[in-house]
Order: structure tokens, then sequence, then C-alpha cells
């Protein structure tokens, strides 16, 4: 990291690891985050203690406010929508109406002064529930006679997706040889440090309601509450203040939050309620829990010719608002190709209803789950070809640009050959299988593993379309404002939660418009002034955020450029626009943007009508998509006595397009692969048969600490996307993509001499012992 | 309700007298009772270390302590570090070093970190590393989170 | 996940506090020393105690005194008393061992040594460390005070042999002879966690052969305890992998494995046999 500080002159700012604008109050602990407003009155909710059943009776204390569905008249259900796949759309109460279908959904809403109060008062609320078969497993709820989840969609399949290209078939019998790996990869939670929290307070003068939430999605939030409650959206203002992470789990809608705004507006008054720690493990929404059987023909130069994929997704209890439950098999089902030039494809991908949590996005959706797979098969396809596990993919990967996959994707410029290369030089891999050797020689396992992987990122509505989403989300509205006195708003509808979006998108407005950062604020999750748009998730921010930002920002620029050559008498074209003024090229002709700015609102008589009054424009991008791509390899240390991992090494060859601030973008891998790192080894959501859930603790459930974290070595390379006007690709998830598949490869690089092979995810120390005692037993 | 009880709690040098109920916690008490939301709360099961406080010297959780039990105590939270404009070296180390991204479990880290080092400035790097083992991050891999409390540690050493 | 209401006493001496607990004992009442694991138990509301007797005011129990024969360990001496060697004896540096793998650092501060045993959670450092050196617990009531001997106080998962109205004042540790060896080793998924399972070993050497040797079991079973077919495995053997290796497997052997969801009964067996050969290749190095 070269430079730090919003000071500079003479050169540009995009490009530069300059200190985050989002800093100087989170490091005071003056960051506004929804648990610090007070409220009049708090809310529990008191939730389902079973899995499955009938709903007879409620009874609350006498003299206690305890709201049920019963009391929530003319309140939609949640039921998100999807128009292909055989979808069976299911709606959600926002309260367990006459059922419950899993363990922690909301039956109740308790109010009372405190969260002390109402938790008492939920403590002595007595259910009665007629227990029902529940089914957690998703190969179980397939079974014929299986508990059926929601009346209305039989054999507990919400959605399936075909696909085969034309030509599959005879490549397929036409193959030399065909490797299959039977992947699964269990259940995960996004575990944001701020669990999830809403505060929903009426204005007697107005009578809006502000709802402030941990959402990643500002204005949807409101659209949807507005429709599901029945009420303008004129009256309902959201604001997503400083947000504690999200990766995902706060973009869906939860119930609660239409609660809560219900609440308010009947009661006249404030309300609030914080998430704990216990209801977010149990139902702040779920990922990652699928079954994926995945073959690969080769032919006999191991290169891949037909993919053949059978998934199995378990979406839980219910289909999550926007995206819906289509979001893992759908996207396991357009993706599963990922970095590989393989032109035929057959893929049956179901989502499955089960009784646990709801299935939600969480950092890299499906495609940790599925470059795991692919990566997995590819190493498996290595040994069966006796080649290199760098080999094969040399053999494999893209290399000629744009690339169509066989599902239709186009892939634009990337470096897939040349990140592996790069990586496979950086880690010094022959170096690594000496000390390997050696290593084993004194009973010391170390394996290496490595992952190639693309990153769809920053697409705009098409791509969402072409799931059959009623709600396409995709573009994104950006304006930037310039007032009277030379400062800059930019007003944004995507909605960071720790991204850094404040500072990148001002240094690409400085740049544009020839002023420093410091000058410039990004504004952003208030409905009330940002524009409408779809908020931060899905690697896009950057992108689309981004791209209408700098739309936006030339706007102003040519602006500010023709109102100089008015008043400096030149022609546009010799006005440059730096260090705070516009000059006259060559001249020192010159005068203060923040001057132009002033007169842009206060002298517009000296435009002469040619120049329109005010300093503010709007740019607008729904951008194709851009695919970014890396390799990563992880060195693990296995102890095979106990099978507890160590990840010793880990290294990642990525190639983002322009990067906008380093020091962000580097950040943002990092992360990716500690959550990465945590789906590989620790991570798990565990059910008992009955639905019953295991871990509802932090004790139970383990995202890693500074401990279990290698020392982690970044390399780039910038390839320009020429589909993002930014030249920037999105990075957010690709470190909890690659990083499993890395971590799981070089485990069985390790116990390759044991003859044992894990395909599972996480690899826990326990499934590594079970694995090497079934071998030694066999032996 | 049950009965409340009168406590003062002396944060960042200034005294707060609150009635409480003694099952309120100190995490509760200092964000609630006193004000001071710097102070944020992760897991209330002593596991995430967000709401990490410095109580009498000592780093603690302030969600496994009640707020009756901090009565007449010095509690030191995250609003309490920088003097005046100047930060902490260790808020300074941590904006220097891209140590945070979400900001949630920050104030949480800044005050393990302070509060270690204060009473160990000598501390090893393995001890080091033990200790930020501690709290929990989500957004940054706490690969900036290392770099900014050993850049802090030895700015610290020398004031 | 706040804790249900409960009334709050603070003695300031150990008479008042144990007259206390003799009122509130039957009606609910607990002992809160550091809270360390008490308090999360509540704030789930898994537990729900209707009075807490706080003792971190009690005066006099906050010692850690050594009276030649016996390190005598006071009821709210705290973890992070033991970073440093407290004695000039062995034990000292055992107990400084040992410590360092209990929870996170911030824990420490507070959770106290005596309030680990009375907890009696199966994964606990002290209780394993209480065991293995056979120490003496010190429980005193309004009725009086008895000796309690580590091997019957340990009662199963979260149990002893402590009455309701009973406050543990106090942990005798016998001091080492100077040339006791010993070991330490524990399995957790990560850093800090719950010990899966884990050992700690205690022995000298006459002539080159192991005598006196110690070896205990943590975190396997409900309760931690020594190992007789470990140790006698051991006994008279010279240090050193093969000896190692046997205490291990009868270790190993030996137990009755507790199971849960991350853990089967041979995993258990596994770690075991991993936590006792480890620890006792610590004491020889």
């Amino acid at each position: 990291m070269s430079t730090h500080g919003t000071k500079g002159t003479g050169m540009t700012w995009v490009g530069r690891a300059i200190r985050r604008l989002e800093d100087p109050a989170l490091i005071k602990g003056q960051g506004r985050f929804t648990g610090d407003l007070s409220a009049v009155h708090w809310v529990r909710f008191v939730r389902s203690p079973v899995a499955s059943g009938k709903l007879a009776k409620i009874s609350a204390p006498g003299g206690t406010a305890v709201i049920t569905a019963a009391d929530l008249t003319g309140v939609k259900k949640i039921t998100p929508m999807l128009h292909k796949f055989n979808y069976k759309p299911v709606g959600q109460p926002v309260l367990a109406d006459g059922v419950v279908r899993f363990v922690g959904e909301p039956i109740a809403a308790v109010v009372a002064a405190s969260e002390e109060s109402a938790e008492d008062i939920a403590d002595q609320v007595e259910l009665t529930i007629n227990e029902t078969a529940a089914v957690a497993d998703a190969r179980a709820a397939l079974e014929a006679g299986a508990p059926l989840v929601h009346a209305e969609v039989p054999a507990n399949v919400i959605l399936e997706g075909k696909f085969k290209t034309p030509d599959f078939d005879a490549t397929w019998n036409g193959a030399a040889k065909t490797v299959t790996i039977e992947a699964r990869s269990r259940r995960q939670n996004a575990t944001p440090i701020e669990p999830r929290g809403g505060h929903a307070a009426y204005d007697p003068a107005t009578g809006r309601v502000t709802l402030t939430c941990t959402t990643q999605m500002p204005h949807l939030t409101r659209t949807a509450i507005c429709d599901i409650i029945g009420f303008p959206e004129s009256d309902l203002r959201v604001i997503a203040p400083d947000v504690g992470g999200g990766f995902g789990q706060k973009m869906s809608l939860p119930g609660e939050y239409v609660v809560l705004v219900w609440l308010a507006r009947r009661l006249r008054s404030s309300v609030a309620w914080t998430e704990d720690r216990r209801e977010n493990l149990i139902a702040g929404y779920h990922s990652r829990d699928q079954y994926v059987t995945l073959e690969g023909a080769f032919d006999k130069d191991a290169r891949l010719l037909a993919l053949k994929a059978d998934i199995i997704s378990n979406i839980g209890a219910y289909s999550c608002f926007p995206t819906t439950c289509g979001v893992e098999p759908l996207m396991a089902m357009a993706e599963m190709s990922g970095p590989y030039d393989v032109q035929q494809y057959q893929c049956l991908a179901r989502g499955v209803i089960t009784n646990t949590c709801t299935m939600a996005p969480y950092r890299g959706v499906s495609r940790p789950v599925i470059t795991f797979t692919l990566e997995r098969l590819m190493d498996k396809a290595a040994r069966a070809f006796a080649l290199d596990a760098v080999d094969i993919r040399r053999r494999n990967l893209i290399d000629k640009f744009p690339y169509k996959s066989a599902m239709g994707l186009e892939y634009d410029e990337g470096t897939y050959k040349e990140t592996l290369e790069m990586a496979v030089k950086a880690v010094n891999l022959p170096a690594f299988r000496r000390r390997q050797k050696d290593g084993r020689a004194q009973g010391r396992h170390l394996g290496i593993g490595f992952a190639t992987f693309s990153e769809r990122t920053g697409y705009g509505s098409p791509a969402f379309a072409a799931r059959g989403m009623e709600i396409t989300p995709g573009w994104e509205t950006v304006i930037v404002a310039v007032d009277p006195s030379g400062f800059v708003e930019v007003r944004i509808g995507s909605s960071p939660h720790g991204q850094g979006l404040r500072t990148t998108l001002a240094q690409i407005v400085a740049d544009e418009i020839g002023i420093t950062p410091d000058m410039i604020k990004v504004i952003h999750g208030d409905t009330d002034r940002a524009p409408y748009g779809w908020g931060t998730f899905a690697s896009r921010s950057l992108v689309i955020s981004g791209g209408a930002t700098l739309i936006a920002a030339r706007k102003v620029r040519t602006k500010l450029i023709k109102m100089a050559s008015h008043l400096l008498e030149a022609a546009p074209d010799d006005i440059v626009l730096a260090d705070g003024v516009a000059k006259v090229a060559g001249t020192d002709k010159a005068i203060a943007i923040a001057k132009l700015a002033r007169e842009a609102y206060m002298q517009t008589h000296r435009f002469k009508g040619e120049i329109e009054p005010g300093l503010t424009e709007t740019g607008h991008y729904d951008p194709p998509g851009t695919f970014s791509n890396a390799c990563h390899a992880a060195i693990v240390d296995v102890d095979v006595e106990t099978g507890h991992v160590t990840v010793e090494k880990f290294l990642v060859a990525e190639d983002a397009g322009r990067i906008i601030n380093p020091m962000i973008a580097d950040g943002q891998v990092h992360g990716g692969i500690a959550q990465g790192i945590g789906n590989a080894l620790l991570e798990e959501i565990i059910y008992d048969d009955n639905g019953g859930i295991l871990t509802a603790t932090l004790a139970d459930y383990l995202p890693p600490t500074a401990h279990e974290m290698p020392p982690i070595e970044l390399h780039h390379i910038e390839t320009p996307s020429q589909n993002s006007i930014t030249k920037a690709k999105g990075l957010g998830e690709g470190g909890a993509i690659g990083a499993p598949a890395a971590v799981i490869n070089a485990i069985n690089d390790a116990l390759s001499p044991f003859g044992v092979e894990i395909d599972e995810m996480p690899a826990t120390p326990q499934r590594i012992r079970a694995a090497l005692r079934n071998a030694e037993n066999a032996a | 309700m049950s009965e409340r009880i009168t406590v003062t709690l002396n944060i960042n040098g200034r005294d707060h007298t609150i009635a409480v109920e003694a099952r309120r916690t100190l995490a509760d008490a200092i964000r609630e009772d006193c004000g001071q939301t710097g102070t944020h709360i992760g897991c209330e099961h002593g596991i995430c270390g967000a709401c990490t406080v410095i109580v009498d010297g000592e780093p603690v959780r302030s969600c496994l302590m009640f707020a009756v039990q901090a009565d007449g105590k010095k509690v030191r939270t995250v609003e309490g570090l920088a003097d005046g404009d100047k930060l902490h070296p260790m808020q300074q180390a941590f904006m220097d070093n891209h140590g945070l991204q979400c900001g949630f479990c920050t104030p949480g880290f800044l005050m393990l970190a302070v509060g270690v080092l204060e009473r160990e400035p000598h501390i090893s790097d393995e001890d080091l590393m033990d200790v930020l083992a501690s709290n929990l991050c989500r957004c940054t891999g706490y690969q900036n989170i290392i770099k900014a409390v050993r850049a802090a540690a030895k700015e610290m050493r020398k004031g | 996940m706040k804790s249900a209401p409960f009334v709050r006493h603070l003695p300031k001496t150990l008479d008042e506090a144990l007259r206390i607990l003799a009122e509130v004992a039957p009606k609910d009442g607990r002992v809160l020393a550091g809270g360390q694991s008490l308090v999360p138990i509540m704030a789930f509301r898994l537990a729900k105690p209707a009075h807490l007797v706080d003792i971190n005011e009690v005066a006099g129990l906050d010692k850690v005194t050594n009276d030649g024969k016996m390190l005598s360990i006071g009821a709210r001496v705290r973890h992070a008393a033991f970073h440093i060697s407290v004695v000039d004896n062995p034990l000292g540096r055992l107990l400084s061992t040992v410590a360092h793998n209990i929870a996170h650092y911030p824990i420490r501060m507070r959770g106290t040594f005596c309030g680990s045993l009375a907890h009696a959670d199966p994964a606990s450092e002290w209780c394993l460390t209480a065991a293995t050196l056979d120490a003496t617990l010190v429980a005193r009531s309004t009725r009086g005070e008895r000796l309690i001997a580590a091997k019957n106080f340990f009662a199963g998962i979260m149990s002893t042999a402590l009455a309701e109205d009973e406050l543990l004042i106090e942990v005798r540790l016998p001091l080492l002879s100077i040339d006791t060896k010993y070991g330490f080793n524990e399995f957790s998924r990560r850093a800090g966690d719950f010990a899966m399972a884990a050992s700690l070993a205690t022995y000298r050497l006459q002539g080159g052969k192991i005598v006196d040797p110690r070896i205990g079991v943590g975190g396997a079973e409900a309760s931690p305890r020594r190992v007789a077919s470990a140790e006698t495995a051991i006994n008279g053997q010279t240090p050193g992998d093969k000896a190692f290796r046997a205490a291990a497997d009868a270790a190993a052997d030996a137990i009755d494995p507790l199971e849960d969801h991350q853990t089967d009964a041979d995993y258990r067996r596994d770690l075991v046999r991993a936590v006792v050969r480890r620890a006792l290749e610590s004491s020889a190095s």
C-alpha cells in the first residue's frame, strides 16, 4: 500500500489505496447501528419449538400484548414468484398461521416496555402444537411417502430446472473416460456479527412510518412491506444505517420487519426488535445445504467434453423474498461449468422443501458448492489420467474470449490460465512437493490444493430475467449533486455495509470532476434521500453503482466544462478539470470548481439560457455482467491422529479487472477466504432427523477466529472489463467461492497416501478421522 | 419487573448513576442506560467479543458481567480511547491497515487489544495471536486486524 | 437472550455469604463467582435462578497461599492469576501451562478456579487438574466445613458432591516434588473452544524409569478422572514413544466416551489416545 490519506495532487484517485472515508466514525464508536435506537415498545417473537405441527392454541398471560396471525387481518403472505422451472409459489405468513414448518418460525409477537419484560412474557406464552412428522434432509424429503411440508407442493419439489445440449448423448457416449463425484455440502449460516434487527417509528404529524433496519436492500424492503400490509410506499421510509455485515443474509425480507411496521402503525408509536444470536442461528436464513452429483466425460487427452449434474438443494421451509429459493439450484445449474471450456451439458436441478430454516443467498450463493464439486472432479480426473492437478486444468481452462458457455452465458475477457500459472509459480510447487515428501517421512501430512474459478459479477436485469424472476433487480441509479459550496453528494441506490463504497465511489467522482474525495459524500441506505435501487449483493455495487456514478459524474463534468468554457471564453476541449479548478490548458486562465458550482445556482443569467440551472446529474446503468476469475492455492497440514486441519498458507492470483482501491479490494478477498475456510472446515448447522436444531450457539456453530487463519498472499492481474464502463469487475464473493475447494483439495492431497477421499464440506476432524479409521479397518 | 438497584458506573471518567434490575448486563447498561452505544452486542453468551470493554484495567466481556457488579468501577469503552481529536494508536492503526470493514466488531477488538497491551506491553507475537482469537470478525479475515494490532503495539511501546 | 429476573445478594463476609446461601439455596438460589459459565446459560434461560449470591466482594476469598505442602486457592481467584507461575514449584508452572488453555483472555480475567470446579463442566481444564492431582476441596456451609477429595467431588456432567447450601471456599493442590515432570494437551476445533478431550500427566523419574505416574483425562467422560490402566502402563517404564503409546491406548480403551453431534464414541477414543500421548510427549520434552 503505497499511499494513504485523502489529500494529494497530480494523479488519479482511482487505483490508489486511500484510507476509507467510513472509518473515522466507526473507529470512535460513533457508527449508528439499528440497535442503537431506543423505542417505546420492544418486541419478542415467540418461535416454534418444533419442526412441524398444527398450531392449535396460543395462550398468553392476561394483561399482555401478544399479536398472532389472527390479529393481522389483511396482511398478505410473503410470496416471491418465479415464472419458470415448474416453480410452485408458496406463501410465508409473517406469523405462523395454523401450521408451523421449522424450529424458530415466528408464531407470535410479544410487545412490552423492555426487551427483558417482552422475553419474560414470551416465556409464559403457552403453545399447543399437535406435532406432525417432519423431514429435515433433502434426499429424505424426496423419498416416496415423505411428509409434505406444504400440501400444495407435491413430492416437496418446489422447482425443477432441466437442461440438455443437443449433442450431449453422442458426446457422452464417445468419451474415453468418465469421472464422478458425489459431493455433499452441509448447511451454513452467514453469521454477520451484528444480528438482524428493526426499529419502526410512527410519525403522527405525517402518518408515515420510518423503519430503520439491518437490510441490504432498503428500497425493495419498502416496496415489499407496503405490498404485504397494503399502504402507499410514500408512507414508509426505510433506513439502512450502519449495518454490521450482511453477506446476503440481510437481503432477504424477514417477516419480522412487516410485523414491526404493522405494530408501529397500530400503536402509533415506536417499536423495536433486536434479533439475538440464537434467533439468528436458527431462523436468520441458512444456505449451501446441497447434494451435487457431478459426472465429467473426458477425451483420451483429459479434455473435458461433457458435464452431467444432478443438484438437490435443500431450500428449507419457505421461499426467500425477493430472489426466491431458485437462487441456489438455478445458479448451480447456470454456472456449473465454471472456468472450463465444455460445450455439452446436462443438468437436473431441484429445490426441495424441508422442515428447516429457509435458505437464502449467502456470499457466493451456490458457487462455493459447485466450485468445490467441480474442482474435486478435476482432481479426481487428474488422478484417473495420471496427470498433475495443474496439468489437467491447463488443458481445460477457457482461453478464448468472449466465451459462450453451454448454457449461453457470455464470459468477457479473463485470465484463467494466467492466474493458474501465476499461483503455481508463486507457491513454488516443486519446493512444496519436496517438503511434502520429507514431511511424510516424519509422519507429517501436508497437502496442496488448487481451485480455479470464474466469478460472475455485476450482472444487470437480463440475468435475473433469465431465471424467470418476477422481480428483476439489476440496474442502478446514481445522482451526483454538486451543491453551491462546491461539495458533492453522491446519492446511490446501493446499500453498502462494510464494502467501502463511500470511498471507492468518491474516488471515481473525484477523478471525473477534479476535486478530492474528502469533498464527496456518498449517501445511501435511506429511501427518502437515495434514488430507487437494489441495494448491495452479488458483487454488484462497484460495477453497477460505480458505473452509474461514472455516468452521472461525466455529465457533471461535461456541464462544468461547458460553464467554464463560457466564463473563461475558451473552447470546451481546452478546459481541464483538476486540483479543484477548471483551467484552460496551456494558460493560467482558471476558475475554481467551487466558484463554478456557486455560479450554477446563483448566477445562472450568465449562461444566457444555454445551460440549465443547478449542478445535479443522474446516471443509470444496467450492464450485461462481467466475469472475474482467480486461482486459489491452499497448503494444509492434516493431523491424521485427530483429523484436525491447519491451513498453513493461502495464496490467491486474481483478476477482477481494474481495481479502484487496492486496499479495499484486498480486504474483500481476505474476508471471503475466511468465510471459505470456515465453510471448508468448521461451520455447520446441524439438524437431527426430526428437524431439531443442534447448533444454536456460537459454541456449536463455529466461524473461524484469527487463530484458524493462515497468512494470505495476494497476486493481481488487471484485465480491464469491456462489459463494465469503469473497467472494474466485482470481487466481493471470490474469496468465499474458491477457498473451500482449494482447502478440500489440499486435504485430499495430504491424505492421498491413505487411500481416502473427502468429498464433504465441512471436512470436520471427525469426518476425516472416520474416513481414515475406515481405511485402517479395511486394510 | 423486579427491583431496581442504584449503581454508579464510571465510564470513560464520567459517573453515570443509574437504576437497573440485577439482571441487566453491563453491556446493556452501558448502551441503554448510559447511552454509550459504541460498545456492541453480538452474541450475549461470551463468544464473539463485540462487547469487550475494560473494567478496572481488565479487558472483559461486558455481556458476561451484570451492571450491578461494576458499581463504583472504572469502565473504559471505545468512546474513551481517543484523546480529544487525537486518535489512540490502536484506532489509527486500524484505519491505516484497513482493520475494519462493517465496523461492528471493531470496538470490541480495539478494547481487547488495548486492554491486553496495557497490561502486557511486551506480549509475544504468538500470545498476541491467541489474544486476538478471543473475538470474532466476519468481514476482514483477520489479516489486517493482526497487522494493525502489531503496528499499534509497537507504537504503544514507544509511547 | 436476557436473563430471567433474580434477586441479587452481595455479602461482604464469608459468614454472611453462608447465611444467605443457606436461606436462598432451597429457593432456587445459586452462587455467582466469575459468571463466565453461569451467565451464558442464564442468557439462554437454561438456568433461571431466583437468587444469586454474588461472592465477588467477600473478603478473604481472593488469596493463593502456600504452606509448604499445599497450594490453597480461594473461591474468587481468577484463571488469569495463573498466567504466571504462582509458586516456585513445578505445580506453579503446570498451572500456568493449563491456564493458558482455558477459553480466551477476557474470560480468564473473570472466571475463577473454584467456580470451574463447582460448575463441573466435563471439559473444564481445572476439573481435570483437580482430579489428576488429587486435590482436596473445601466446602463450607452454616452447618460446618468438610473436605472432599476430588475423586469424590465430580458426580457427572455439571454435577458435584456439593450440597446446595455449601460454598466451595477453597481448593488445595499438593505441591509437587521438584523433579516432577508434567505435560498437558487438549484438543478443540478452534482456539479457545471447550476441549473435546484433554489430558494432564505427571510423573517422576527414578533411575531413568517412570515412578508416581498420574494420567488424567478430561472432556471425554461425564467427569474427569485419573485412568489407572494408563498409569500402570507407564509405571516403571522408560519414557518414550513405546511407553507413551501404551498408556494412550490404555486410556482410549478405558474410557466410557461421551457422545454428541460432533463426536461419536470412536472419535472420542481417537482423541483421548492423541491427547494422552501428546501430554506425555510434552512432559518429556
